[in-house]
C-alpha cells in the first residue's frame, strides 16, 4: 500500500496579504510589503526595515480576551488554520480524532511576547532576579513553543500525533515534511501543518544586527530585498503564517475534496559545519534535492519551478546557485527560479510553508511568481531568476528549498494531482 | 484493530517477527542530577541517590519555589573545545557531553560514516534561556548594541541538534521536536522514522534545562511547581500529599541504529526499540477521554506486546493530583489495579523537562538490558483511588523482557514507547 499525501486547504497571513488569494495577487503583481519597522521604535537599529502584516485580530475573529492569551505568531497560525480549514471543507472535530494531528514549525517561537515580558519582569533590565509577581499568567505558553500546535489542535480538534517541528529557518518545510511522513506510514489520515513566526522585536533585531545579516537599506525599504542582485545586502526580516489541511489521497478523493497539489517528495540534510555559515559548494542542499527527487521518484528535468530559499544575503545566494546546478545539472540554466522573500521577507520558519503555498498557487494557476527589485544580477548567480515579472507557464511540479541556522537544507517538491 | 492494520501496512513493517526490524539502541549518554555519565547515573539510580536541593545556580529565596535538579560538578572545559564555550548555553554543554559519551559507548567512528548516513534528532521544550536571559537584560539595560552575535543561534530551539551535527559530523535527516516533556520520546521515534528512510545511525534524545531566573519566572506561571522547601518531600507523584513537582536539568542521548548495521559492526545493542505512538488530548472543556491510554494500547500494539508480557511502566509521574489520577487510571486501565510495576526514578532528579523522557528511556534499556527496576523515592501514602504497584525504597531483580516508558507534555501531549530486549 503507497499513501499518498495532497494539499486541500490552503490560509495564509503574509505581509501584503491577509488571506491566500490577497496573498498570491500580491506576489503574481510582484509588489513588496518592506516598509520601515512599524511595531516599535527600531530607531537605534543597522537594520530598521521588516516585511510586517497588515493584521488586526479582532477583524480577524480573534476577540481581546483570547487574543491576549496568545503571542502574535500564535494569533497568526489560528487565524491560517481557520483559514486552511475552512478552505478544505476538513470536517472538524474529525469523526476519527485520533486520525488528525497538527504540525507546526517555529524557528523562534513567542520571542516577540517574551522580549516584552523581559522589559517588564526585569524592570527594563534594572534586576537579573526579574520579578515574578509581575509576570503575565501566560508566560509559561510563551516558554515552550509546543503551546502553538495544542492551540491549534484544539482548534481542529485533533486527538492523533500533534508536535512542533523547530529546525530555524527550515521550519516551515520541515513541519509540513513531518506531516506527511506521518500519513505515509499511516500514523495519521489528515494532518493540519504549517508554520508561523512574528520574529520582529527588538532582541531578534539586535542579533542580526550583530551578525550584519539584515539589510540597512534604511533610506528604500520597499526595494531591500533584492536576492540574486549584485548590490544585496541582507536578508529583511518578516513575519506570517501558512498552514495546510494535508490528506491521504484516498479519503480527499473520497470526499470529492478540491486538491491543490501532491506532495511527492522530502527530505533534509544537515552541513555539519557552522551554526550560521554555508559551505560555497551547496552540496548538502544538493543532496536534499537530490534525495527529495528520488522519493518522488522523479527526473530533475521533471523540475518547472523552483522556489529558492533566496534570502538576499551574499552568502546564501551563491550558495544555493551552486546547489541547483550541482543538483539539476543543465536544466538549472533551463527551469524558472524565484525567491517571494524579494517581496514578503524572510520570516524565518514561517517561510518554508508560506513557501510551500506560493508553490502550490504556481501549479494551481500555472503561473510563477517574480523575484522582485533584480535588476543588476550578481555574475556569480547566472541562473534564471525570474526577475521583476510574474510568467505564465504550465506547472506540474515545484521543487522548494530551504536552509538555516544550525546547518538544516531541506527541500520538498509538490506536483499537479494526478488521478490513479 | 483498523489503525493497526493501517500502520503495518503503511510503514511495511514486518509483523511476523517481533523486534526484527526494530532499531536498537546501542550507546547511552546521560547527562543527570545524580550522576554525569552513565555509570554514576545508573548506580545512583539504582541506590535511590536524591539529587533535588536547594538551588545553587542562582538566589532562589525571593520564589515561592526553591528546589530544583541542578547538575553538580560539571565543568565545561572539560568536556569542550574552548571556542565553544562563549557561545554556549549550560544545556548545551551538557548536551555536547552526553552525546560524545554515547558514540563512545557505541564504539562508533563517525568519521568513517558514509557522507549521509547519520544525523541528529533532539528535543527541546524551551531552548537556551540562561544565555537568552543575558543578551535579554544586554538588551534592556545597555542597548541593542549590547547584544551577542551568538543570540542569533544560541538560545533557540534547534541549537543542541546543530551543535551536535557540527562536532560530530553527522550531515544526514536531521531535526528538532518540541512538545513540552512528552519530546524526549517524541524526538526519538521521529529518529527512527529516518531509519526507515536514509539513514544508517541517528544520535536522539534530549538534553534540556531553564535553570535562571527567567526561566525559573515562566516555569512558576505554569502553577505547577512544588513550593515544598523539604527535598525529601517536595515531589511525591501519585502520593495522597502530592504537590505538584521539582524541575531539572539534564536528560540522555542514545544511538538508535538498524539492527543489521549494529549486528555487522559488532556492536552490543541494550534493547530494541519496537513501539511508539502519540496523542494528544481533547481541548480542555471538550469532553472525551485523555489520550494517555490510547497512546499505551497503540505502542504495544506496534511492538505486538500484550500487557502481561510488560514487566516495567517508567510513569510520566507529574506530582499533580489530577494528572496522577489520569495517569494511574490510563495504567491500571490496561494493566489492570497493581497489574504491572511502575516506578519514577525522576523522583530522585526533578522533571528534567524535554530530557527527562528520554532519561526515562535510558533507564529503562538498561532495565531489560540487566534485568532490575529502579525504584521510586518513597512517595508515602497513595493517593485515594491510586492503586499501583510502585517499585519503591529499593530496586527489584528479575528478567524484564519488555519496559514500558510514558511522558505527557503540558498542554495535552502523550507519549509512550516500547523497547525490550534485543539479540543481535
Amino acid at each position: 500500500m503507497n499513501r499518498r499525501v495532497v494539499i486541500t486547504g490552503i490560509g495564509v497571513v503574509a505581509p501584503g496579504g491577509r488571506n491566500t488569494k490577497e496573498f498570491w495577487d500580491s506576489l503574481t503583481a510582484g509588489r513588496t510589503a518592506t516598509r520601515a519597522v512599524s511595531l516599535f521604535d527600531a530607531t537605534p537599529f543597522r537594520s530598521r526595515i521588516a516585511a510586517e502584516c497588515d493584521f488586526d485580530p479582532a477583524t480577524e475573529g480573534l476577540p481581546e480576551h483570547q487574543a491576549q492569551k496568545m503571542d502574535r505568531a500564535t494569533q497568526l497560525a489560528v487565524v491560517a488554520a481557520r483559514q486552511a480549514l475552512a478552505d478544505s471543507g476538513f470536517v472538524h472535530p474529525p469523526r476519527r480524532p485520533h486520525r488528525t494531528g497538527v504540525t507546526i514549525g517555529t524557528a523562534v517561537g513567542a520571542t516577540m511576547s517574551l522580549d516584552t515580558e523581559y522589559s517588564v519582569v526585569s524592570d527594563r533590565g534594572a534586576r537579573w532576579l526579574v520579578d515574578h509577581e509581575h509576570a503575565t499568567p501566560n508566560l509559561y505558553d510563551h516558554l515552550v513553543p509546543s503551546s502553538f500546535a495544542a492551540r491549534i489542535a484544539w482548534e481542529v480538534g485533533a486527538q492523533g500525533p500533534v508536535s512542533v517541528v523547530s529546525t530555524g529557518c527550515t521550519s516551515g518545510l520541515d513541519a509540513v515534511g513531518h506531516a506527511v511522513e506521518l500519513i505515509r506510514e499511516g500514523a495519521a489520515d489528515s494532518m493540519v501543518a504549517g508554520a508561523t513566526d512574528a520574529p520582529i522585536s527588538p532582541i531578534t533585531l539586535a542579533c542580526f544586527d550583530a551578525i550584519r545579516a539584515t539589510s540597512p537599506r534604511n533610506d528604500d525599504p520597499e526595494h531591500a530585498s533584492r536576492p540574486f542582485d549584485r548590490t544585496r545586502n541582507g536578508f529583511v526580516l518578516g513575519e506570517g503564517s501558512a498552514v495546510f489541511v494535508l490528506e491521504e489521497m484516498e479519503l480527499a478523493r473520497r470526499r470529492d475534496a478540491h486538491v491543490y497539489a501532491e506532495i511527492t517528495g522530502f527530505a533534509s540534510r544537515s552541513n555539519a559545519y557552522h551554526m550560521t555559515g554555508l559551505r560555497t559548494d551547496g552540496s548538502e542542499m544538493a543532496e536534499a534535492i537530490r534525495a527529495a527527487l528520488d522519493r518522488a521518484r522523479l527526473d530533475r528535468t521533471d523540475v518547472d519551478y523552483v522556489n529558492a530559499h533566496g534570502s538576499g544575503t551574499k552568502q546564501n545566494d551563491r550558495h544555493e546557485t551552486a546547489a541547483f546546478k550541482r543538483a539539476l545539472g543543465e536544466h538549472s540554466y533551463r527551469v524558472p527560479i524565484s525567491s517571494i522573500k524579494s517581496m514578503i521577507g524572510h520570516s524565518l520558519g514561517a517561510i518554508g510553508s508560506l513557501e510551500i503555498a506560493a508553490s502550490a498557487l504556481a501549479i494551481e494557476n500555472g503561473v510563477v511568481p517574480p523575484t522582485a527589485n533584480l535588476h543588476e544580477p550578481d555574475p556569480e548567480c547566472d541562473l534564471d531568476y525570474t526577475p521583476i515579472t510574474a510568467r505564465e507557464t504550465r506547472v506540474d511540479t515545484v521543487l522548494t528549498v530551504g536552509s538555516g541556522f544550525g546547518g538544516f537544507q531541506s527541500a520538498m517538491l509538490l506536483s499537479k494531482p494526478k488521478r490513479g | 484493530m483498523v489503525v493497526r492494520t493501517a500502520m503495518a501496512e503503511a510503514a511495511g513493517l514486518d509483523r511476523g517477527v517481533p523486534g526484527a526490524t526494530a532499531p536498537v539502541v546501542t550507546g547511552i549518554g546521560v547527562a543527570a542530577p545524580n550522576g554525569l555519565g552513565t555509570g554514576p547515573w545508573w548506580r545512583a539510580t539504582l541506590a535511590g541517590e536524591r539529587a533535588i536541593a536547594p538551588i545553587t545556580r542562582f538566589n532562589a529565596d525571593s520564589y515561592p519555589a526553591r528546589m530544583a535538579g541542578e547538575v553538580r560538578d560539571f565543568d565545561p572545559s572539560e568536556h569542550l573545545p574552548s571556542r565553544l564555550i562563549p557561545q554556549t548555553d549550560h544545556m548545551t554543554r551538557l548536551a555536547l557531553a552526553a552525546s560524545a559519551e554515547a558514540f563512545a559507548d557505541a564504539g562508533v567512528d563517525t568519521s568513517a560514516l558514509p557522507e549521509y548516513a547519520a544525523g541528529v534528532v533532539t528535543s527541546a521544550s524551551a531552548g537556551g534561556f540562561e544565555f537568552g536571559q543575558r543578551e535579554l537584560q544586554a538588551l534592556w539595560s545597555k542597548g541593542s548594541r549590547h547584544v551577542s552575535a551568538y543570540q542569533s543561534f544560541a538560545w533557540f530551539y534547534a541549537v543542541n541538534t546543530g551543535q551536535i551535527s557540527i562536532r560530530h559530523g553527522l550531515r544526514g535527516p536531521s531535526g528538532v521536536l518540541v512538545t513540552g516533556e512528552a519530546g524526549g520520546l517524541d524526538a526519538v521515534a521521529q529518529a527512527r522514522r529516518r531509519l526507515r528512510g536514509d539513514a544508517e545511525l541517528m544520535l536522539t534524545g534530549g538534553v534540556d534545562g531553564s535553570l535562571c531566573p527567567w526561566g525559573w519566572t515562566a516555569l512558576l506561571s505554569s502553577g505547577r511547581l512544588s513550593t515544598s522547601d523539604d527535598p525529601e518531600h517536595a515531589y511525591l507523584p501519585f502520593s495522597a500529599d502530592a504537590r505538584g513537582h521539582v524541575v531539572g536539568e539534564g536528560g540522555a542521548l542514545l544511538v538508535l541504529e538498524a539492527p543489521e548495521s549494529a549486528r555487522a559492526r559488532g556492536a552490543r545493542a541494550y534493547g530494541a526499540l519496537s513501539g511508539y505512538a502519540a496523542t494528544f488530548d481533547p481541548a480542555p472543556g471538550a469532553g472525551g477521554e485523555p489520550g494517555l491510554r490510547y497512546a499505551i494500547e497503540q505502542a504495544l500494539d506496534e511492538a505486538d506486546v500484550t500487557p502481561d508480557q510488560v514487566g516495567v511502566v517508567f510513569a510520566d509521574a507529574c506530582g499533580v493530583p489530577d494528572d496522577d489520577r489520569a495517569e494511574a487510571d490510563a495504567i491500571s486501565g490496561v494493566f489492570g489495579s497493581r497489574g504491572v510495576p511502575v516506578t519514577a526514578p525522576k523522583t530522585l532528579t526533578g522533571r528534567l523537562c524535554a530530557g527527562g523522557a528520554s532519561l526515562d528511556l535510558a533507564a529503562a534499556l538498561l532495565s531489560v538490558h540487566e534485568g532490575v527496576l529502579p525504584p521510586t523515592a518513597d512517595v508515602g501514602r497513595q493517593a485515594e483511588g491510586i492503586c499501583l504497584d510502585l517499585v519503591t525504597g529499593t530496586p527489584r531483580y528479575g528478567r524484564v523482557d519488555v519496559a514500558l516508558v510514558l511522558a505527557r507534555g503540558q498542554g495535552g501531549f502523550n507519549a509512550a514507547a516500547v523497547v525490550r530486549a534485543a539479540d543481535l
